[in-house]
Protein backbone atom coordinates (compact mmCIF):
# COMPACT_ATOMS: atom_id res chain seq x y z
CA UNK A 1 0.00 0.00 0.00
CA UNK A 2 1.54 3.26 -1.13
CA UNK A 3 0.27 6.44 0.52
CA UNK A 4 0.63 9.93 -0.86
CA UNK A 5 -0.01 12.90 1.39
CA UNK A 6 -2.16 15.35 -0.53
CA UNK A 7 -2.80 17.78 2.31
CA UNK A 8 -0.50 18.32 5.28
CA UNK A 9 -1.35 20.00 8.56
CA UNK A 10 -0.82 23.71 7.75
CA UNK A 11 -2.90 23.61 4.59
CA UNK A 12 -5.35 21.29 6.37
CA UNK A 13 -5.95 23.88 9.09
CA UNK A 14 -6.33 26.69 6.53
CA UNK A 15 -9.00 24.62 4.80
CA UNK A 16 -10.95 24.15 8.04
CA UNK A 17 -10.70 27.89 8.76
CA UNK A 18 -11.87 28.76 5.24
CA UNK A 19 -14.91 26.50 5.53
CA UNK A 20 -15.82 28.07 8.88
CA UNK A 21 -15.58 31.59 7.46
CA UNK A 22 -17.53 30.58 4.39
CA UNK A 23 -20.35 29.29 6.58
CA UNK A 24 -20.37 32.44 8.71
CA UNK A 25 -20.23 34.64 5.60
CA UNK A 26 -23.31 32.88 4.20
CA UNK A 27 -25.34 32.94 7.40
CA UNK A 28 -24.17 35.90 9.42
CA UNK A 29 -24.69 34.09 12.74
CA UNK A 30 -25.19 30.56 13.99
CA UNK A 31 -28.75 30.98 15.33
CA UNK A 32 -31.04 28.44 13.71
CA UNK A 33 -28.08 26.47 12.35
CA UNK A 34 -27.55 22.85 13.34
CA UNK A 35 -24.33 20.97 12.63
CA UNK A 36 -24.86 17.25 12.09
CA UNK A 37 -21.85 14.96 11.60
CA UNK A 38 -22.19 11.52 10.02
CA UNK A 39 -20.78 8.50 11.85
CA UNK A 40 -18.21 7.08 11.86
CA UNK A 41 -15.62 9.49 10.35
CA UNK A 42 -17.63 12.63 9.65
CA UNK A 43 -18.01 13.36 13.35
CA UNK A 44 -14.32 14.25 13.77
CA UNK A 45 -14.74 16.94 11.10
CA UNK A 46 -18.02 18.11 12.66
CA UNK A 47 -16.50 18.38 16.16
CA UNK A 48 -13.59 20.40 14.80
CA UNK A 49 -15.96 22.70 12.93
CA UNK A 50 -18.05 23.28 16.02
CA UNK A 51 -14.98 24.17 18.08
CA UNK A 52 -13.60 26.55 15.47
CA UNK A 53 -16.96 28.16 14.68
CA UNK A 54 -17.57 28.94 18.35
CA UNK A 55 -14.03 30.32 18.70
CA UNK A 56 -14.34 32.56 15.63
CA UNK A 57 -17.85 33.88 16.31
CA UNK A 58 -17.51 34.06 20.10
CA UNK A 59 -20.98 32.50 20.38
CA UNK A 60 -21.65 30.22 23.34
CA UNK A 61 -23.25 27.29 21.57
CA UNK A 62 -24.52 25.86 18.34
CA UNK A 63 -26.97 23.00 17.91
CA UNK A 64 -24.83 19.93 17.28
CA UNK A 65 -25.58 16.27 16.66
CA UNK A 66 -24.03 13.05 15.44
CA UNK A 67 -25.95 10.69 13.19
CA UNK A 68 -25.43 6.99 12.54
CA UNK A 69 -26.70 5.76 9.18
CA UNK A 70 -26.21 1.98 9.53
CA UNK A 71 -29.93 1.18 9.50
CA UNK A 72 -30.57 3.47 6.52
CA UNK A 73 -27.91 2.07 4.19
CA UNK A 74 -29.08 0.50 0.93
CA UNK A 75 -26.17 -1.93 0.73
CA UNK A 76 -26.12 -3.63 4.12
CA UNK A 77 -26.91 -7.01 2.62
CA UNK A 78 -24.34 -6.67 -0.18
CA UNK A 79 -21.46 -6.17 2.23
CA UNK A 80 -19.50 -9.13 3.54
CA UNK A 81 -19.94 -8.05 7.15
CA UNK A 82 -22.84 -6.41 8.91
CA UNK A 83 -21.86 -2.97 10.09
CA UNK A 84 -22.03 -2.48 13.83
CA UNK A 85 -23.99 0.68 14.50
CA UNK A 86 -22.22 3.67 16.02
CA UNK A 87 -24.12 5.96 18.36
CA UNK A 88 -26.56 8.57 17.20
CA UNK A 89 -26.55 11.57 19.51
CA UNK A 90 -29.05 14.14 18.31
CA UNK A 91 -30.97 15.54 21.25
CA UNK A 92 -32.91 18.28 19.49
CA UNK A 93 -35.57 18.36 16.78
CA UNK A 94 -34.27 19.55 13.43
CA UNK A 95 -37.71 21.06 12.77
CA UNK A 96 -37.32 24.40 10.98
CA UNK A 97 -33.52 24.51 11.41
CA UNK A 98 -30.90 25.12 8.76
CA UNK A 99 -28.92 21.92 8.94
CA UNK A 100 -25.37 21.47 7.74
CA UNK A 101 -24.75 17.79 7.10
CA UNK A 102 -21.06 17.04 7.56
CA UNK A 103 -18.94 14.16 6.29
CA UNK A 104 -15.25 13.68 5.61
CA UNK A 105 -15.22 12.20 2.10
CA UNK A 106 -17.93 12.42 -0.57
CA UNK A 107 -17.52 9.53 -2.97
CA UNK A 108 -20.51 7.67 -4.45
CA UNK A 109 -23.08 9.77 -2.59
CA UNK A 110 -24.77 6.75 -1.04
CA UNK A 111 -23.82 7.58 2.54
CA UNK A 112 -25.22 11.08 2.12
CA UNK A 113 -28.45 9.66 0.70
CA UNK A 114 -28.74 7.45 3.78
CA UNK A 115 -27.78 10.40 5.99
CA UNK A 116 -30.56 12.57 4.53
CA UNK A 117 -33.02 9.77 5.10
CA UNK A 118 -31.89 9.32 8.71
CA UNK A 119 -31.94 13.08 9.34
CA UNK A 120 -35.56 13.42 8.25
CA UNK A 121 -36.59 11.02 11.04
CA UNK A 122 -35.81 13.89 13.43
CA UNK A 123 -38.20 16.40 11.88
CA UNK A 124 -38.54 18.65 8.85
CA UNK A 125 -35.59 21.02 8.59
CA UNK A 126 -35.97 24.36 6.80
CA UNK A 127 -32.97 23.48 4.66
CA UNK A 128 -30.14 20.97 4.48
CA UNK A 129 -26.73 21.79 3.09
CA UNK A 130 -23.81 19.44 2.64
CA UNK A 131 -20.26 20.14 3.75
CA UNK A 132 -17.47 17.66 2.98
CA UNK A 133 -13.75 17.86 3.56
CA UNK A 134 -12.86 15.95 0.39
CA UNK A 135 -14.98 15.62 -2.74
CA UNK A 136 -14.00 12.76 -5.07
CA UNK A 137 -16.11 14.29 -7.79
CA UNK A 138 -15.79 11.76 -10.61
CA UNK A 139 -17.17 8.70 -8.84
CA UNK A 140 -20.72 9.73 -8.05
CA UNK A 141 -23.49 7.11 -8.30
CA UNK A 142 -26.32 9.41 -7.18
CA UNK A 143 -27.17 13.03 -8.06
CA UNK A 144 -25.76 14.55 -4.85
CA UNK A 145 -23.47 17.60 -4.81
CA UNK A 146 -21.85 19.37 -1.86
CA UNK A 147 -22.45 23.03 -0.94
CA UNK A 148 -19.13 23.44 0.87
CA UNK A 149 -15.98 21.59 -0.18
CA UNK A 150 -12.56 21.46 1.49
CA UNK A 151 -10.64 19.94 -1.41
CA UNK A 152 -11.47 18.32 -4.70
CA UNK A 153 -9.52 15.13 -5.23
CA UNK A 154 -9.57 13.49 -8.62
CA UNK A 155 -8.89 9.82 -8.10
CA UNK A 156 -9.62 6.42 -9.52
CA UNK A 157 -12.35 4.24 -8.10
CA UNK A 158 -9.81 1.67 -6.85
CA UNK A 159 -7.93 4.25 -4.81
CA UNK A 160 -8.73 5.24 -1.29
CA UNK A 161 -8.79 8.76 0.11
CA UNK A 162 -8.64 9.02 3.88
CA UNK A 163 -8.84 12.06 6.10
CA UNK A 164 -6.95 11.77 9.38
CA UNK A 165 -7.60 13.94 12.41
CA UNK A 166 -5.40 15.04 15.29
CA UNK A 167 -8.08 13.84 17.74
CA UNK A 168 -8.33 10.30 16.40
CA UNK A 169 -5.17 9.61 14.42
CA UNK A 170 -2.63 12.00 15.99
CA UNK A 171 -2.12 14.11 12.88
CA UNK A 172 -4.16 16.30 10.52
CA UNK A 173 -3.69 15.19 6.91
CA UNK A 174 -5.33 13.77 3.81
CA UNK A 175 -3.87 10.62 2.26
CA UNK A 176 -4.32 9.08 -1.14
CA UNK A 177 -3.78 5.33 -1.00
CA UNK A 178 -3.46 2.98 -3.90
CA UNK A 179 -4.57 -0.53 -3.05
CA UNK A 180 -2.18 -2.97 -4.72
CA UNK A 181 -4.07 -5.37 -7.01
CA UNK B 1 -15.74 -9.05 18.05
CA UNK B 2 -17.57 -10.96 15.38
CA UNK B 3 -19.60 -8.88 12.94
CA UNK B 4 -21.72 -11.67 11.49
CA UNK B 5 -24.04 -14.03 13.33
CA UNK B 6 -22.76 -17.59 13.34
CA UNK B 7 -26.20 -18.91 12.45
CA UNK B 8 -28.77 -18.78 9.64
CA UNK B 9 -31.75 -19.25 11.91
CA UNK B 10 -32.51 -18.46 15.53
CA UNK B 11 -33.97 -21.77 16.69
CA UNK B 12 -32.62 -21.67 20.21
CA UNK B 13 -30.04 -19.93 22.35
CA UNK B 14 -27.87 -22.98 21.70
CA UNK B 15 -27.30 -21.61 18.17
CA UNK B 16 -25.57 -18.49 19.50
CA UNK B 17 -22.08 -17.95 20.87
CA UNK B 18 -21.33 -15.33 23.52
CA UNK B 19 -19.86 -13.16 20.70
CA UNK B 20 -23.12 -13.48 18.73
CA UNK B 21 -25.07 -12.30 21.76
CA UNK B 22 -22.75 -9.35 22.28
CA UNK B 23 -23.28 -8.43 18.60
CA UNK B 24 -27.06 -8.62 19.09
CA UNK B 25 -26.83 -6.41 22.20
CA UNK B 26 -24.66 -3.81 20.45
CA UNK B 27 -27.08 -3.71 17.54
CA UNK B 28 -30.04 -3.48 19.93
CA UNK B 29 -28.41 -0.43 21.53
CA UNK B 30 -28.63 1.23 18.12
CA UNK B 31 -32.28 0.30 17.75
CA UNK B 32 -33.13 1.57 21.24
CA UNK B 33 -31.91 4.95 20.09
CA UNK B 34 -34.04 4.66 16.94
CA UNK B 35 -37.08 3.92 19.13
CA UNK B 36 -36.55 7.19 21.00
CA UNK B 37 -36.70 9.26 17.80
CA UNK B 38 -39.79 11.21 16.73
CA UNK B 39 -40.03 8.87 13.70
CA UNK B 40 -39.32 5.39 15.05
CA UNK B 41 -38.79 3.66 11.76
CA UNK B 42 -35.81 2.71 9.60
CA UNK B 43 -35.88 1.30 6.07
CA UNK B 44 -33.42 -1.59 6.62
CA UNK B 45 -35.77 -4.49 5.80
CA UNK B 46 -38.03 -2.82 3.26
CA UNK B 47 -37.35 -5.59 0.71
CA UNK B 48 -38.06 -8.41 3.18
CA UNK B 49 -41.37 -10.13 3.83
CA UNK B 50 -41.89 -11.80 7.18
CA UNK B 51 -44.61 -14.26 8.13
CA UNK B 52 -45.61 -14.45 11.77
CA UNK B 53 -47.00 -17.93 12.33
CA UNK B 54 -48.58 -18.32 15.72
CA UNK B 55 -49.89 -21.82 16.34
CA UNK B 56 -50.30 -20.98 20.02
CA UNK B 57 -51.81 -17.96 21.73
CA UNK B 58 -49.58 -15.03 22.43
CA UNK B 59 -50.16 -11.36 22.93
CA UNK B 60 -46.97 -9.61 23.86
CA UNK B 61 -44.45 -11.70 21.94
CA UNK B 62 -46.55 -11.37 18.84
CA UNK B 63 -47.07 -7.64 19.17
CA UNK B 64 -43.42 -7.18 20.01
CA UNK B 65 -42.29 -9.07 16.90
CA UNK B 66 -44.82 -7.33 14.71
CA UNK B 67 -43.76 -3.92 15.97
CA UNK B 68 -40.09 -4.80 15.49
CA UNK B 69 -40.78 -5.91 11.91
CA UNK B 70 -42.81 -2.81 11.09
CA UNK B 71 -40.21 -0.49 12.56
CA UNK B 72 -37.67 -2.14 10.26
CA UNK B 73 -40.05 -1.48 7.32
CA UNK B 74 -40.54 -5.18 6.53
CA UNK B 75 -43.77 -6.37 4.96
CA UNK B 76 -45.66 -8.49 7.48
CA UNK B 77 -48.24 -11.23 7.15
CA UNK B 78 -49.90 -12.60 10.25
CA UNK B 79 -51.29 -16.03 10.76
CA UNK B 80 -52.86 -17.56 13.80
CA UNK B 81 -53.96 -21.15 14.06
CA UNK B 82 -57.42 -20.36 15.37
CA UNK B 83 -58.40 -18.79 12.04
CA UNK B 84 -56.52 -21.09 9.68
CA UNK B 85 -56.55 -24.32 7.71
CA UNK B 86 -54.58 -26.22 10.35
CA UNK B 87 -57.98 -26.63 11.92
CA UNK B 88 -58.87 -28.54 8.74
CA UNK B 89 -56.00 -30.98 9.24
CA UNK B 90 -53.23 -29.45 7.14
CA UNK B 91 -49.70 -30.44 8.19
CA UNK B 92 -47.13 -27.93 9.43
CA UNK B 93 -44.87 -28.28 6.38
CA UNK B 94 -47.79 -27.87 3.99
CA UNK B 95 -49.07 -24.80 5.78
CA UNK B 96 -45.66 -23.19 5.80
CA UNK B 97 -44.77 -24.14 2.23
CA UNK B 98 -48.00 -22.60 1.05
CA UNK B 99 -47.10 -19.39 2.78
CA UNK B 100 -43.52 -19.49 1.50
CA UNK B 101 -44.62 -19.96 -2.09
CA UNK B 102 -45.98 -16.45 -1.73
CA UNK B 103 -42.30 -15.37 -1.47
CA UNK B 104 -41.80 -14.92 2.23
CA UNK B 105 -38.17 -14.42 3.34
CA UNK B 106 -38.41 -15.02 7.06
CA UNK B 107 -40.72 -16.90 9.38
CA UNK B 108 -41.31 -16.08 13.03
CA UNK B 109 -43.03 -19.07 14.56
CA UNK B 110 -44.59 -20.05 17.83
CA UNK B 111 -45.73 -23.63 18.11
CA UNK B 112 -46.95 -25.84 20.99
CA UNK B 113 -44.61 -28.71 20.03
CA UNK B 114 -40.97 -28.67 21.17
CA UNK B 115 -38.62 -28.75 18.19
CA UNK B 116 -41.21 -27.54 15.65
CA UNK B 117 -38.87 -24.75 14.48
CA UNK B 118 -35.93 -27.13 14.07
CA UNK B 119 -38.11 -29.43 11.99
CA UNK B 120 -39.24 -26.52 9.87
CA UNK B 121 -35.71 -25.20 9.30
CA UNK B 122 -34.80 -28.50 7.63
CA UNK B 123 -37.71 -28.32 5.19
CA UNK B 124 -38.03 -24.71 4.07
CA UNK B 125 -35.75 -22.09 2.55
CA UNK B 126 -36.70 -19.07 4.67
CA UNK B 127 -34.89 -17.92 7.80
CA UNK B 128 -36.66 -19.14 10.92
CA UNK B 129 -36.94 -17.32 14.23
CA UNK B 130 -38.29 -19.34 17.13
CA UNK B 131 -40.86 -17.36 19.11
CA UNK B 132 -41.39 -20.22 21.56
CA UNK B 133 -41.75 -23.93 20.84
CA UNK B 134 -43.65 -25.79 23.53
CA UNK B 135 -41.58 -26.33 26.65
CA UNK B 136 -38.32 -26.20 24.68
CA UNK B 137 -36.93 -22.71 24.01
CA UNK B 138 -37.88 -19.06 23.72
CA UNK B 139 -34.61 -17.51 22.61
CA UNK B 140 -35.63 -13.88 22.06
CA UNK B 141 -37.11 -13.74 25.57
CA UNK B 142 -33.80 -14.93 27.02
CA UNK B 143 -31.91 -12.36 24.93
CA UNK B 144 -34.12 -9.50 26.05
CA UNK B 145 -33.86 -10.65 29.68
CA UNK B 146 -30.06 -10.72 29.48
CA UNK B 147 -30.08 -7.39 27.65
CA UNK B 148 -32.25 -5.87 30.40
CA UNK B 149 -29.87 -7.16 33.09
CA UNK B 150 -26.92 -5.75 31.14
CA UNK B 151 -28.69 -2.39 30.88
CA UNK B 152 -29.67 -2.26 34.56
CA UNK B 153 -26.46 -3.58 36.15
CA UNK B 154 -23.96 -2.73 33.41
CA UNK B 155 -22.86 -6.34 32.95
CA UNK B 156 -24.10 -9.91 32.84
CA UNK B 157 -20.89 -11.74 33.69
CA UNK B 158 -20.76 -12.66 37.37
CA UNK B 159 -24.34 -11.52 38.08
CA UNK B 160 -26.36 -13.92 40.25
CA UNK B 161 -29.77 -14.62 38.75
CA UNK B 162 -32.49 -16.62 40.48
CA UNK B 163 -35.22 -18.02 38.23
CA UNK B 164 -38.26 -18.79 40.35
CA UNK B 165 -41.42 -20.77 39.72
CA UNK B 166 -42.56 -23.37 37.22
CA UNK B 167 -39.19 -24.43 35.81
CA UNK B 168 -40.53 -27.71 34.43
CA UNK B 169 -42.91 -26.22 31.86
CA UNK B 170 -40.96 -23.06 31.17
CA UNK B 171 -39.21 -22.50 27.86
CA UNK B 172 -38.23 -19.10 29.25
CA UNK B 173 -36.33 -20.81 32.07
CA UNK B 174 -34.42 -23.16 29.77
CA UNK B 175 -33.45 -20.45 27.29
CA UNK B 176 -32.50 -18.13 30.14
CA UNK B 177 -30.28 -20.73 31.77
CA UNK B 178 -28.38 -21.44 28.53
CA UNK B 179 -28.10 -17.76 27.65
CA UNK B 180 -26.98 -16.57 31.10
CA UNK B 181 -24.49 -19.41 31.51
CA UNK B 182 -22.91 -18.60 28.13
CA UNK B 183 -22.61 -14.95 29.18
CA UNK B 184 -20.90 -15.91 32.44
CA UNK B 185 -23.72 -15.27 34.92
CA UNK B 186 -24.48 -17.58 37.86
CA UNK B 187 -27.95 -19.09 37.87
CA UNK B 188 -30.10 -20.60 40.61
CA UNK B 189 -33.38 -22.34 39.82
CA UNK B 190 -35.97 -22.17 42.57
CA UNK B 191 -39.38 -23.83 42.74
CA UNK B 192 -41.36 -26.69 44.25
CA UNK B 193 -39.88 -30.14 43.67
CA UNK B 194 -42.84 -31.09 41.47
CA UNK B 195 -42.06 -28.22 39.08
CA UNK B 196 -38.31 -28.78 38.96
CA UNK B 197 -36.86 -30.96 36.17
CA UNK B 198 -35.09 -33.97 37.68
CA UNK B 199 -31.78 -33.28 35.91
CA UNK B 200 -31.74 -29.51 36.43
CA UNK B 201 -28.31 -29.52 38.09
CA UNK B 202 -26.74 -30.93 34.95
CA UNK B 203 -27.32 -27.56 33.28
CA UNK B 204 -24.61 -26.17 35.58
CA UNK B 205 -26.95 -24.29 37.88
CA UNK B 206 -27.79 -24.23 41.58
CA UNK B 207 -31.14 -25.61 42.65
CA UNK B 208 -33.16 -24.52 45.66
CA UNK B 209 -36.62 -25.17 46.97
CA UNK B 210 -36.56 -22.24 49.37
CA UNK B 211 -37.41 -18.82 47.97
CA UNK B 212 -35.84 -16.97 50.92
CA UNK B 213 -32.54 -18.73 50.30
CA UNK B 214 -32.69 -17.81 46.59
CA UNK B 215 -33.49 -14.18 47.39
CA UNK B 216 -30.60 -13.89 49.86
CA UNK B 217 -28.27 -15.25 47.18
CA UNK B 218 -29.35 -13.38 44.06
CA UNK B 219 -28.82 -9.96 42.46
CA UNK B 220 -31.73 -10.49 40.07
CA UNK B 221 -34.94 -12.45 40.65
CA UNK B 222 -36.78 -13.53 37.51
CA UNK B 223 -40.26 -14.57 38.63
CA UNK B 224 -41.88 -16.96 36.17
CA UNK B 225 -45.57 -17.16 35.53
CA UNK B 226 -47.47 -20.09 36.96
CA UNK B 227 -48.86 -21.62 33.79
CA UNK B 228 -52.44 -22.12 34.85
CA UNK B 229 -53.40 -23.55 31.44
CA UNK B 230 -50.79 -26.31 31.72
CA UNK B 231 -51.89 -27.10 35.29
CA UNK B 232 -55.42 -27.71 34.13
CA UNK B 233 -54.60 -29.13 30.71
CA UNK B 234 -52.84 -32.36 31.55
CA UNK B 235 -55.06 -33.33 34.44
CA UNK B 236 -52.20 -33.27 36.92
CA UNK B 237 -51.87 -31.10 39.97
CA UNK B 238 -48.34 -29.99 40.71
CA UNK B 239 -49.18 -28.28 43.98
CA UNK B 240 -52.17 -28.43 46.33
CA UNK B 241 -53.51 -24.91 45.75
CA UNK B 242 -52.60 -21.52 44.32
CA UNK B 243 -52.88 -20.13 47.84
CA UNK B 244 -50.25 -22.54 49.10
CA UNK B 245 -48.00 -21.85 46.13
CA UNK B 246 -48.22 -18.14 46.69
CA UNK B 247 -47.45 -18.53 50.39
CA UNK B 248 -44.32 -20.57 49.67
CA UNK B 249 -43.09 -19.12 46.36
CA UNK B 250 -44.92 -15.82 45.96
CA UNK B 251 -42.86 -12.64 46.16
CA UNK B 252 -44.20 -9.82 48.32
CA UNK B 253 -42.82 -6.81 50.19
CA UNK B 254 -42.84 -8.58 53.57
CA UNK B 255 -40.65 -11.37 52.26
CA UNK B 256 -38.18 -8.93 50.73
CA UNK B 257 -38.03 -6.99 54.01
CA UNK B 258 -37.51 -10.20 55.99
CA UNK B 259 -34.66 -11.23 53.68
CA UNK B 260 -33.20 -7.74 53.87
CA UNK B 261 -32.25 -7.51 50.19
CA UNK B 262 -33.52 -5.58 47.19
CA UNK B 263 -32.82 -7.66 44.11
CA UNK B 264 -33.78 -6.46 40.63
CA UNK B 265 -37.22 -7.93 39.86
CA UNK B 266 -38.04 -9.38 36.44
CA UNK B 267 -41.05 -11.19 35.00
CA UNK B 268 -41.55 -12.41 31.43
CA UNK B 269 -45.30 -11.70 31.63
CA UNK B 270 -48.18 -12.06 31.66
CA UNK B 271 -48.26 -11.63 35.44
CA UNK B 272 -50.66 -13.52 37.68
CA UNK B 273 -50.88 -10.71 40.20
CA UNK B 274 -51.08 -12.02 43.74
CA UNK B 275 -49.88 -15.52 42.78
CA UNK B 276 -46.16 -15.46 41.92
CA UNK B 277 -45.72 -11.76 42.67
CA UNK B 278 -47.76 -9.04 44.38
CA UNK B 279 -48.67 -5.82 42.59
CA UNK B 280 -46.66 -3.85 45.12
CA UNK B 281 -43.42 -5.61 44.15
CA UNK B 282 -44.20 -5.90 40.44
CA UNK B 283 -44.79 -2.14 40.19
CA UNK B 284 -42.10 -1.20 42.71
CA UNK B 285 -38.84 0.67 42.21
CA UNK B 286 -36.63 -2.38 41.68
CA UNK B 287 -38.87 -3.87 39.04
CA UNK B 288 -37.68 -3.70 35.42
CA UNK B 289 -40.71 -5.59 34.06
CA UNK B 290 -41.78 -2.76 31.76
CA UNK B 291 -38.20 -2.15 30.61
CA UNK B 292 -38.13 -5.81 29.57
CA UNK B 293 -41.12 -5.21 27.31
CA UNK B 294 -39.55 -2.07 25.85
CA UNK B 295 -36.21 -3.80 25.28
CA UNK B 296 -38.01 -6.72 23.65
CA UNK B 297 -38.77 -4.66 20.55
CA UNK B 298 -35.17 -3.42 20.21
CA UNK B 299 -33.69 -6.90 20.74
CA UNK B 300 -36.07 -8.48 18.22
CA UNK B 301 -35.24 -5.75 15.72
CA UNK B 302 -31.55 -6.59 16.20
CA UNK B 303 -32.15 -10.33 15.67
CA UNK B 304 -34.19 -9.80 12.49
CA UNK B 305 -31.75 -7.19 11.17
CA UNK B 306 -28.71 -9.42 11.72
CA UNK B 307 -30.35 -12.54 10.29
CA UNK B 308 -31.45 -10.57 7.21
CA UNK B 309 -27.92 -9.17 6.91
CA UNK B 310 -26.65 -12.63 6.01
CA UNK B 311 -29.17 -13.06 3.20
CA UNK B 312 -27.74 -12.73 -0.27
CA UNK B 313 -30.42 -11.02 -2.33
CA UNK B 314 -28.50 -11.38 -5.59
CA UNK B 315 -28.46 -15.17 -5.33
CA UNK B 316 -32.22 -15.26 -4.98
CA UNK B 317 -34.29 -16.13 -8.02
Amino acid sequence: MQALTILESTAFDLTVQRLCHQLIEDRGHLGGTALVGLQPRGVFFARRLRRELLRITGEKQVAYGELDITFHRDDFRQRAVTAIPATTDLDFSVEDRRVVLIDDVLFTGRSIRAGLDALLAFGRPRSVELMVFVDRRFNRELPIQPDYVGRYVDSLAGQRVSVEWQESDGVDRVLLQRTTP
Amino acid sequence: MSEVLGTRHLLGIDDLSAADMELIFRTADGFKEVLSRPIKKVPSLRDITIANLFFENSTRTRISFELAEKRLSADVVNFSSSTSSTKKGETLVDTVNNILSMKVDMVVMRHPDPGACIFLSRHVQARIVNAGDGTHEHPTQALLDAYSIREKLGRVKGVKVAIVGDILHSRVALSNVICLRKLGAEVMLCGPTTLMPRHARELGVLVSHDLNEALRWCDVANMLRIQLERQAGDGLAYFPSLREYSQLFGLDRKRLEAVGKQPVIMHPGPINRGVEITSEVADGGNSIILEQVENGVAVRMAVLFLLAGGMDRTAKG
